[in-house]
């Protein structure tokens, strides 16, 4: 049984204009076996969030704590957190030139398990991973991301999560510019994980197409970096009929 | 004359400059002129001037492929200058002029060589300055693969001739690994026959100071040359390349590609890649691109292409170059799935080099490359990381 815990977190960000204010104090846990949806309109810090729990170094928190089982998360570089057993599954994944999926994914195993993984279990593993998502055989020689469709790199995002298997993913937008097949694949993977019934899942998302496939059990409303309303998965439908206005305005006058 | 024509051949004369074996024909440089003014002259150890080139500091070892024969003889030998190379700068018209001997590779006619030749050479001080010349003869039809290894210390200048027969195909691979203090400078001139294929690679990582000059020609219609190029410069390193492709017949092809990744206070790479298309070059093809990985501050990387084109009648000309900071956004993607930043780093800079190791195609060199690329990178470790850069949001 772990824990996922987000206190009071303030995140800014440098532009040009100075430091601006992304996340106005966050409170949110998660707990393993636990499924969160997070959904807020545009702009609403959303991906400012799950950067700012795998440590992109843009960010910059000013207050607040993320703590995982109580150790703080905060003060760990970007692949201490991954091998703590974080994930951020990428909603734009970047391309790394040069490096083979193959390649990639293998060290990536290592790192995380603190232990090359068998040669031949590996393989194996590895095959089955992209079977079970549809990813065509050639994608382990190809290098990273490179040449990649949309749907490529979203499912190859989820191929990773299932290979890792952290504690704890966080998925910023993997729905978003999937047609329905691949997001039925994509989902289909997320459940996979999921159905271990000890991981933890914070699902970023703008629509709640994805949330049919996925069956949150807390859903949160995300407008201007807090959280605004939480409610069950009775809450997303509501957000599908109604929109976000109403959490919008409401943020605006307070 | 119109001014158009004018300028045309102001310009050709510029990229190419009328040759002389004397040296006193070419004057001292100055550090003002445009071939010489990327060159810091001061490290130059008076190659440039006068210091004399009669040094001895260094040995050649030679294993060469059994059906190529590989000889030392005399300087007046006809294979000298066979390529029809004329030195343009004053460093390579004194060498031309000291060196008292040739080393000539031949490779006989229709030969396809089992296994590379490679030649050797080290240096063992840099007190004195020596001069070399190397001609490769490579002969109808033959198949081989050449490779020159540079290593230890020296103050060397010499000139390498390349000639191909019709048909043939050579791969010829130049690894400049000196110790620190060494000065090289160098001059390639390949002539490339009918229907014969080129692939010349330059890999830079050692020496104070490396300045290579390689120049391409062709002798007939149909030629293919790859020019690849490979270098890692450390703090305070010049390494310079300089690349003269003259399409000067038609129906032939080059494709340039060099990477370069530079890390550390003071170094400093330069590339130039000169391409001429003559009014009787139509149907060629060209295109040369130079990639700059910049590791840490205070490095430079110039970046120079230029394309001079007489004729429109051609299938393809272009070229691209590139100068980038490390990325910032490839390191944070791999160390997210548990990758250690020194690991992630030399994840990168390895794939950065992946394409060009893969072309150079020599499976004894392959090794060499990735393990020097290795080296280099170890040298690193321990410096700050890159200031982060325009992280996307």
């Amino acid at each position: 049984m772990a824990t996922l815990e987000i206190r009071d977190l303030h995140v800014s960000v440098d532009t040009e204009q100075g430091l601006k204010g992304i996340l106005n104090g966050v409170d949110l846990t998660v707990r393993s076996g636990e499924t969160h949806a997070i959904m807020g309109p545009n702009g609403s810090g959303k991906s400012t969030l799950a950067y700012s729990i795998a440590g992109h170094p843009k960010y910059r928190i000013t207050s607040g704590s993320v703590t995982l089982d109580g150790v703080d998360v905060l003060s760990m570089t970007v692949d201490e957190r991954a091998r703590a057993g974080l994930f951020l599954a990428m909603q734009y994944p970047v391309e790394v030139p040069g490096v083979s999926v193959s390649n990639f994914l293998r060290t990536a195993k290592t790192a995380v398990d603190g232990e090359a993984p068998q040669v031949r279990t590996w393989l194996k593993e590895l095959n089955s991973a992209m079977e079970a998502l549809s990813m065509e055989s050639d994608v382990a020689q190809r290098n990273v991301n490179e040449g990649f469709s949309g749907g490529e790199k979203k499912r190859h995002e989820i191929m990773q999560l299932e290979l890792l298997n952290p504690k704890f993913a966080v998925l910023d937008e993997t729905d978003s510019g999937l047609d329905i097949d691949a997001l039925k694949v994509v989902a289909s993977g997320v459940n996979r994980f999921r159905e271990q019934g000890d991981r933890g899942v914070l699902l970023i998302t703008h629509y709640s197409r994805i949330l049919r496939y996925i069956t949150p059990d807390f859903v949160h409303v995300f407008v201007a970096g807090r959280v605004a309303e939480e409610g069950g998965r009775e809450l997303a439908e509501e957000l599908e009929s109604e929109g976000y206005d109403k959490y919008v305005k409401a943020a605006a006058a307070s | 004359m119109s001014n158009v024509q004018e300028a045309v051949e102001a310009a050709a004369s510029h990229l190419h400059p009328p040759g002389s074996f004397e040296p006193d024909e070419h004057p001292v440089p100055t550090g003002r002129e445009e071939v010489w003014r990327f060159t810091p002259l001061k490290r130059l150890q008076n190659l440039h001037k006068d210091i004399p080139l009669d040094g001895q500091d260094y040995t050649v070892d030679v294993q060469a492929a059994p059906e190529i024969t590989a000889e030392s003889v005399a300087a007046d030998h006809p294979a000298k200058g066979s390529s029809g190379y004329v030195p343009t700068d004053r460093v390579s018209a004194r060498a031309w002029q000291a060196a008292d001997k040739v080393f000539l590779v031949t490779i006989p006619k229709e030969t396809v060589a089992a296994e590379p030749t490679v030649i050797t050479l080290r240096g063992s001080g840099t007190k004195t300055a020596a001069a070399g010349h190397l001609v490769v003869q490579a002969g109808p039809f033959s198949e081989s693969t050449v490779v020159l290894l540079h290593e230890g210390s020296a103050t060397f200048a010499d000139n390498i001739e390349v000639v191909l027969a019709e048909g043939a195909r050579l791969t010829l691979v130049s690894v400049q690994d000196w110790d620190d203090d060494a000065v090289h400078h160098t001059h390639h001139h390949a002539v490339v026959g009918r229907d014969a294929s080129l692939k010349h690679a330059a890999v830079s990582f050692g020496g104070d100071l490396v300045r290579m000059n390689a120049s391409v020609a062709y002798d007939g219609p149909g030629g293919e040359v790859e020019m690849l190029g490979l270098y890692f410069a450390d703090a305070g390193q010049h390494l310079e390349h300089r690349l003269f492709v003259d399409h000067n017949a038609p129906h032939t092809r080059s494709d340039v590609l060099y990477k370069g990744a530079l890390q550390g206070k003071g170094a400093h790479t330069v590339w130039i890649g000169n391409v001429m298309i003559r009014k009787a070059a139509e149907g060629i093809e060209t295109f040369e691109t130079n990639r700059n990985l910049v590791l840490t501050d205070g490095c430079q990387a110039d970046s120079v292409p230029n394309l001079e084109i007489e004729t429109g009648e051609i299938v393809g000309a272009g070229h691209a170059s590139a100068t980038g900071r490390f990325d910032d956004e490839q390191l944070f993607y791999l160390q997210s799935r548990g990758v250690p930043e020194d690991e992630a780093r030399r994840l990168v800079v390895h794939g950065f080099f992946a394409d060009i190791v893969r072309r150079v195609g020599v499976p004894e060199i392959e090794r060499r490359l990735l393990e020097s690329v290795e080296d280099e990178l170890a040298k690193n470790v321990g410096l700050p990381p890159a200031t982060p850069v325009g992280a996307a949001g």
